[in-house]
């Protein structure tokens, strides 16, 4: 495989309060291809958006990515690099799409004015290049009549309009990399279909890299080739997506996929996973699933599990994988 | 939780929200016709009080209808004294204020915005200057150096003037450092200058319009009582302060007049910027009014608190 555009290894990003050391991202290492749309999965509090923002180094005190992490972007350590340089990535290299379309846009500026404020601080040029690379980039997010939105203000617009103003913003500089983080959670099903269909049009038109955040298995079966699945700090489970969804290994991936809704399927109610993500400040000995795993047995509450490889691009960090008869034997007595 | 006041309409621009509210509609008119006379009165007038017209004859002459405030005892027109006072007092003031907003709100969006050690230190360097009381410190100050020049008043007013609200565009900037386009603008790539600048600053303006309006007030008031120590702004210099304490020995001889002017001309003055002050933040902070419906009651008491302390 050639080099990836981007190679984290070991990240680690602790958070220093009052309660403890809470290690919200706690050795994390994986690689994303030029052009490859990744999909990052987890519930809320497994640590997926602090990777996110650690990769644009946008953790703030009490919070630090501990030394010893390694982000590889262009042929260099992203977490040593200094600010000056962090910030020229940033927006340029390396950009990202919030979640909240509502919220991510400046209230009190036009749309065409916060695009080219984008423009503006890493290319320099006049006010006037700017404003014509907004309108462009408007235009080829798909909003109609750009030369005349790019006067109106976000409140203005609909959601989904808003989300493709936060997309141009993201990739008005054509970035190697974008960052989304839950872009369509806020949205409608419709304009989740439209959103998504137009990060994979701008993809292939620019040949942009994607690091897609989601807890909606179904945007990442959509989207994504490759899925890292994230829980408590750290990744639990990586593989191709196809693979994933017939195979997939880890219990607690297994628990996602089964809280997931099937068209067709006759269920009352939704699986669940039992419990909740303990606090990142004191994740539980051995295995970190262990308290909520269907299959855990004494070995899982002692033993952290390293990632197993289970098959092409395919790990998971589950004992399961050195004693595979035991899920055997836990379904043969769940059906009993 | 209901309540009787209607939310601020946000289709109105703020002036017409002013003029429907009826005592900022009083204080507005009030503080346009000082301003007027401030500028346009010595110039009508002809004269900025300083002349001595008759040293013997209208020495101390009650109010007529050629002097309506009377002479004093050097026979200088009143009116005109107190027109000329008008401009020192107000600019005096407005300067003053316009110093310490941008020390206080450059300080505070700095420290909110940077957090950690940083504004841990610049707060604790604020709680340290918070300890000092002003008018002691300005008495320590100004009788070292005297007479003071009004450009030097002016600053010294300006630089003890600023901490109670520094505190106040810190807390605000904490709370719009977590909005979402402020974190999209640093995850693209903008300077942080930049961001406190285009978005941050005007979050932080309604508290700093509301305390810079009460602060002009106070800080007439201040250079006033500080004129009246005999430390601010000296005669011949024509402050309402100056004129004030001027004539203080005159009064018990019977010569009401000479303090009766300025001193109207004071409380008016600092009753209106009071009532407009209040006036905005009603209208700009509906939290203050409607405290539990948009806000943590917490943010509104405390700025709440702030604002007393300042104001």
């Amino acid at each position: 495989m050639a080099e990836p555009l981007l190679r984290v290894r070991d990240l680690r990003t602790y958070f220093y309060t009052e309660n403890g050391v809470a290690r919200a991202v706690d050795g994390v290492s994986f690689d994303i291809g030029a052009g490859e749309t990744v999909g990052l999965v987890g519930e809320s509090g497994c640590g997926k958006s602090v990777t996110a923002l650690s990769l644009l180094r946008l953790i703030r005190p009490p919070g630090r990515i501990e030394s010893g992490s390694e982000i590889q972007f262009d042929s260099k350590n992203l977490v040593t690099v200094d600010e000056g340089f962090m910030r020229s990535v940033r927006g340029a290299r390396i950009s990202m799409v919030f979640q909240e379309p509502m919220t991510a846009l400046n209230p009190v500026f036009t749309i065409g004015d916060q695009i080219a404020e984008v423009v503006r601080v890493h290319h320099g040029g006049s006010k006037r290049e700017a404003w014509d690379r907004a309108v462009q980039m408007l235009e080829t997010v798909g909003i109609a009549s750009p030369a005349q939105r790019a006067h109106e203000y976000p409140h203005q617009l609909s959601g989904g309009m808003r989300q493709r103003v936060v997309i141009a913003m993201a990739l008005v500089m054509n970035p190697a990399l974008v960052i989304a983080d839950e872009p369509t959670t806020a949205l409608d099903v419709t304009i989740q279909a439209q959103i998504l269909e137009l990060l994979r049009e701008l993809q292939q038109k620019f040949g942009t890299s994607i690091l897609l955040i989601t807890h909606d298995l179904g945007v990442v079966a959509e989207s994504a080739s490759r899925v890292i699945v994230m829980y408590g700090g750290e990744i639990v489970e990586e593989a191709p997506v196809v693979e994933l969804f017939a195979t997939a290994h880890h219990p607690y991936t297994e628990g996602l996929l089964n809280a997931m809704p099937h068209v067709g399927q006759q269920r009352d109610r939704l699986a669940t996973i039992p419990g909740s993500v303990p606090p990142p400040t004191a994740w539980p000995q051995g295995c970190r699933f262990h308290d909520r795993c269907s299959y855990a047995w004494d070995r899982c509450a002692t033993e952290h599990p390293p990632l197993y490889q289970i098959g092409v691009g395919h790990v998971s960090r589950c004992h399961l994988a050195e004693e595979p008869e035991r899920r055997v034997a836990v379904a043969e007595r769940r059906s009993a | 939780m209901n309540s009787a006041r209607p939310l601020p309409d946000s289709s109105k621009t703020l002036f017409q929200r002013l003029r429907a509210h009826r005592s900022a509609r009083w204080a507005l008119v009030v503080i346009a016709l000082l301003v007027v006379a401030a500028i346009f009165g010595p110039m009508i007038m002809g004269s900025t009080g300083i002349e001595q017209l008759d040293i013997v004859g209208l020495k101390s002459a009650p109010p007529s209808w050629k002097y309506p405030f009377g002479t004093d005892q050097f026979s200088r027109n009143l009116l005109a004294r107190v027109l000329a006072g008008a401009r020192v007092s107000l600019a005096v003031a407005t300067l003053a204020v316009l110093t310490s907003v941008t020390i206080g709100t450059g300080f505070g969006l700095v420290s909110g915005y940077v957090g950690g050690r940083a504004d841990a230190a610049m707060m604790r360097l604020l709680d340290a200057f918070l300890s000092i009381p002003r008018v002691l410190l300005l008495i320590a100050v100004l009788s070292l150096w005297s007479p003071v020049r009004l450009p030097g008043l002016i600053l010294l007013l300006g630089v003890t003037g600023w901490f109670g609200l520094s505190r106040l565009v810190r807390a605000e900037t904490i709370a719009a450092r977590r909005l979402d386009y402020v974190e999209a603008a640093r995850a693209l790539g903008v300077p942080d200058w930049r961001i406190m600048w285009r978005h941050l600053l005007p979050n932080v303006a309604t508290p700093v319009i509301v305390s810079a309006t009460l602060a002009v007030g106070n800080v007439i008031a201040l250079e006033a009582g500080l004129a009246y120590l005999g430390i601010g702004a000296r005669d011949p210099t024509p402050s309402w302060g100056a004129i004030f304490q001027n004539a203080i020995p005159y009064v018990a001889a019977g010569s009401w007049w000479m303090l009766l002017f300025p001193g109207l001309a004071i409380v008016i003055t600092v009753l209106a910027f009071n009532v407009l002050g209040d006036a905005l933040r009603d209208i700009l902070d509906p939290r203050q009014l409607h405290g539990s419906t948009s806000a943590p009651p917490s943010v509104s008491i405390l700025s709440g608190m702030e604002t007393l302390k300042n104001g």
